[in-house]
């Protein structure tokens, strides 16, 4: 690359996508570039060296969902070049790399594809253009008879070709032209490219944010009040600073930092830091208490009106037959297999970091905040994640290392236990619903009233987010203000709300109430937010709606999606597939369940038998519309992930609180699901040539109430509380 | 000083006798392959071959084992040749975030080493051990069968793939 110095670096204002700048970088002399190569830079996701070396950055976080594969697909399409041929480099925290949806630089909502579905292939189609350009000139011949294959330009006419390589300098000459994107005859996207990332996964030379290394980088723990939002009084680090390897005994505002040469010697010190805490307000917090006081206000009804169509109450009291049922989900913890860390090196005017973090664009305003340094002076250096799944669109373990580093002024990677992330997390808040719904004699359900109990998400978190979008460009505000300035400024949080708010099913009488309670306890989001436990109760209560009629689970639901096709396509899809209606093996029973959220379509039908109090699960049919798909083969792996992360949070586990503190410890009492648990899953695309929505997130909440609906099939007992439990309910 | 013999190379380490494992790969000789998921034999990230086991890492003091011939995923490839396991999970892209692999990975080639043909019974016992937090478990279990059958065509054997001699060596 050649130095700044001996390049005049022209930029033009050209927006593409997000709003990206284009730059195009020239050496001012040709000496220059014959010594060192020349970068074709048409804009902010891809550039081209005269040594032929493409690479693509990456907008969006890899934390497994397969972005760096999916997103190299669409640039791969318009550039013509093999996927795998070009180079990832994860982009810097800079609001040039804003998704395009959210107007955050923040990997969530399951907007990576969606996101980016257009700024990379504008990307890829913009530089294919201008090198096809540069080639027809250079070789005399028109423009139109050449193309663009395997990182090549050719001119077949004249049998001439060269590599992309060659004609970056003369490309990087040419003013950035307008393009039109291919619509139809892909042929990258929609084929199932393996996975870009898999050869350094699996011989443990990937460098998640965790193995980083940093010269004289010090590791540290930090110790934390147990109960959440507790303050040190004061503490004694005699006997741990005298411990082997333990260079120092901090405070800093979430506890007391023990820095050392290692984890193991920071950890075995830790253990002798003496703390008197102040525990704050949440010392008598217990779950047992939360779930009396959300019952109650479930049924006092004194929640703010969200949604309403038609008449509800009325319909309700003149129904020939009213059911009611009360649902809960508990809080939960993301459990991310790589504990939370971060290395910091903070000095009196910069701050550098290397996190593994699921929004560099909100920590960069926190850290601007925090630190008063201007964002030139704050280098966030995006690592490999060890799963999200939300976690990380909190900053606090950031945060936490830079506070850290400042107070012993040396690089430091704090590393978070499995306990201290269990106990220690932003979790899913806890949910009560309470549904109402009333049958008219056919047998209709005509009459839905559901309230929804819990704490917002966005008024602990939206802070920080309002003014990361505020400190952006303007046209964010507008795509954002409706989605969240709005409802949390409000204090409606439709992440509460939502999958209860926007019911698919025709009912002509509904209302939908929120009653935000707060508890104080941290709470984030969690993979499907909302619908992680909206669809539980909106799908167990369908599924209770068509027993109580008399009717088939399935001809039920459809008959309410008349006029919602994508939902009911799915449902038909899912139902075909595992042959819903057709006899089973003895003691098998099925249960399905539909729901869209963030613009997929998702449905299940789990087949499940019961021994005793034991709930097995064998079989998990899925069906999805997610509208275009760039990878089958990833589309397929987000739903076969969604269905065990949906069954672990069905059958195995929950973060409770007594005397303000988490019971839960690890995975011996926050248990996932374990290889021998796990059901064969089938996974059905269902063909939309509609732009892509999310898939990260849509097949998560189907699960739980697909299991919850056959235990019922099996069992003739409803399990309304998350985790499901037999025991529990006997 | 312990002294450990990592992926074929004796080396000398001055750490407490009671230090894990995990961390004197990780901080000590900097071999980041092997992961810290719980520090509590749970989950399985720390998984490395100890004589040709499949051992837990992070509950491993490393006074125990001194001489030992200990394997961990950067010396899981033998001469430049991938073990069946990690070309197979390459080829049906096993991994999403990837963290938990590299323990998944030597639990699977441990298995393939004791038994070359696993039925899903004989996967369910071993790999259970392994928590994946992506939910990777399907293609695991596809891709164990997958490099045992890779293993039985291209005839590696599956003890020496793990770096256990043909010879007969009790343990």
């Amino acid at each position: 690359m050649t130095t700044l110095s001996r390049r005049a670096l022209l930029k033009a204002g050209l927006a593409i996508g997000g709003g990206l700048l284009v730059e195009v970088s020239l050496p001012q002399a040709q000496a220059a570039a014959a010594a060192e190569p020349v970068t074709f830079q048409p804009n902010g996701l891809l550039r081209i060296t005269s040594n032929d070396v493409v690479t693509f950055v990456l907008l969006s976080v890899e934390m497994g969902q397969g972005v760096s594969t999916s997103n190299a697909q669409l640039i791969a399409e318009e550039l013509g070049i093999d996927p795998a041929k070009m180079v990832l480099e994860f982009a810097p925290a800079d609001r040039r790399y804003d998704n395009s949806l959210s107007g955050l630089q923040a990997t969530g909502g399951s907007t990576s594809t969606a996101g980016s579905w257009e700024p990379y292939r504008m990307a890829g189609a913009t530089a294919r253009e201008m090198l096809l350009e540069a080639a027809a000139r250079s070789w005399g011949v028109p423009k139109p008879e050449c193309v663009a294959e395997d990182g090549a330009i050719l001119h077949k006419a004249t049998n001439r070709s060269g590599r992309f390589g060659q004609f970056a300098e003369a490309a990087a000459r040419l003013p950035v032209p307008d393009v039109t994107l291919r619509t139809r005859d892909f042929r990258v996207i929609g084929k199932p490219v393996p996975r870009l990332d898999a050869a350094a996964k699996v011989d443990g030379s990937l460098v998640f944010g965790i193995d980083v290394k940093v010269p004289e980088a010090r590791s540290a723990v930090v110790v934390r009040c147990p109960v959440p939002g507790g303050q040190v009084k004061s503490f004694d680090a005699s006997a741990a600073k005298a411990m082997s390897g333990v260079e120092d005994v901090v405070q800093v505002p979430s506890g007391v930092a023990v820095v050392a040469k290692t984890y193991w010697h920071a950890r075995q010190a830790a253990a002798h830091v003496k703390v008197e805490w102040d525990e704050g307000p949440l010392a008598g917090f217990s779950t047992a208490g939360l779930l009396e006081t959300h019952r109650k206000l479930a049924r006092e009804g004194q929640g703010k009106r969200v949604h309403s169509k038609g008449d509800a109450e009325a319909a309700l009291s003149k129904a020939s037959r009213v059911l009611e049922a009360e649902y809960t989900a508990p809080f939960l913890a993301h459990a991310t297999l790589e504990p939370q860390n971060t290395t910091a090196h903070v000095t009196s005017s910069k701050c550098e970091l290397w996190a593994p973090t699921q929004s560099p664009g909100i920590l960069k305003e926190q850290l601007k905040r925090l630190l008063g340094y201007d964002g030139d002076d704050i280098i966030i250096h995006q690592t490999w994640i060890g799963g999200g799944f939300g976690r990380r669109l909190a900053q606090d373990f950031a945060l936490e290392a830079v506070e850290v580093s400042r107070a012993v002024g040396k690089p430091v990677k704090v590393v978070w236990s499995r306990e201290d992330d269990m106990r220690h997390s932003p979790y899913r808040p806890a949910a009560t619903h309470r549904v109402q719904g009333a049958l008219d004699a056919q047998g209709r359900l005509v009459a839905w009233k559901h309230t929804v109990v819990t704490q917002s998400l966005l008024g602990q978190i939206g802070e920080h987010w309002l003014r990361a979008i505020i400190a952006g460009s303007p046209g964010f505000m507008k795509s954002m203000a409706a989605g969240i300035a709005v409802p949390m400024l409000s204090a409606k949080d439709d992440t509460s709300v939502e999958g209860a708010k926007d019911l698919a099913y025709g009912v002509e009488n509904l209302a939908v109430d929120f009653v935000r309670h707060e508890t104080g306890i941290p709470v984030g989001l969690y993979r499907s937010v909302g619908h992680s436990h909206s669809a539980f109760a909106t799908e167990s209560f369908v599924d209770e709606a068509a027993h109580a009629a008399g009717q088939d689970p399935v001809a039920f639901r459809r008959e309410l999606l008349k006029f919602e096709h994508r939902n009911r396509w799915v449902l038909e899809l899912a139902a075909e597939k595992a042959g819903w209606g057709t006899p089973l093996p003895p003691g098998r029973f099925r249960g399905v369940a539909v729901h869209k959220s963030f613009n997929s379509y998702v449905a299940a039908v789990a087949e499940v038998s019961v021994e005793g109090t034991e709930i097995r699960v064998h079989r998990i049919v899925m069906a999805a519309d997610c509208g275009r798909v760039v990878n089958p083969n990833l589309v397929e792996a987000q739903l076969e992930s969604a269905a065990v992360f949906g069954l672990s949070s069905a059958l195995k586990h929950r973060i409770s609180f007594e005397n303000g503190r988490v019971q839960q410890r690890n995975f011996h009492d926050f248990e996932l699901l374990r290889m021998h648990e796990t059901p064969k899953i089938e996974v059905h695309i269902r063909h939309n040539e509609a732009s892509p929505t999310g898939i990260g997130e849509p097949g998560v909440p189907v699960i739980a109430p697909a299991v919850a609906n056959a235990v019922f099939a099996a069992t003739g007992k409803r399990l309304r509380d998350l985790p499901l439990s037999l025991e529990a309910a006997s | 000083m312990v002294k450990l013999v990592i992926n074929g190379v004796e080396q000398e380490f001055d750490v407490p006798e009671d230090m894990p494992l995990l961390w004197v790969l990780r901080e000590v000789a900097g071999m980041t392959g092997t992961k810290f998921g719980c520090g509590a034999a749970l989950c399985g990230a720390c998984t490395v071959h100890v004589n040709g086991i499949a051992t837990r890492s992070c509950v491993m003091p490393v006074g125990t084992l001194a001489g030992q011939r200990i394997t961990t995923i950067e010396g899981l490839a033998q001469g430049g040749a991938r073990h069946p396991c990690q070309r197979a999970w390459a080829e049906l892209s096993v991994p999403q975030c990837g963290y938990c692999q590299s323990g998944q990975i030597m639990s699977a080639s441990a298995l393939l080493a004791a038994q070359p043909e696993p039925t899903d019974e004989d996967i369910n016992a071993v790999m259970s051990g392994n928590l994946c937090r992506c939910g990777t478990y399907p293609r695991i279990r596809a891709a164990i069968h997958r490099a045992s059958e890779l293993a039985k065509v291209e005839r590696v054997d599956l003890k020496a793939a793990i770096g256990m001699a043909e010879k007969k060596e009790g343990h």
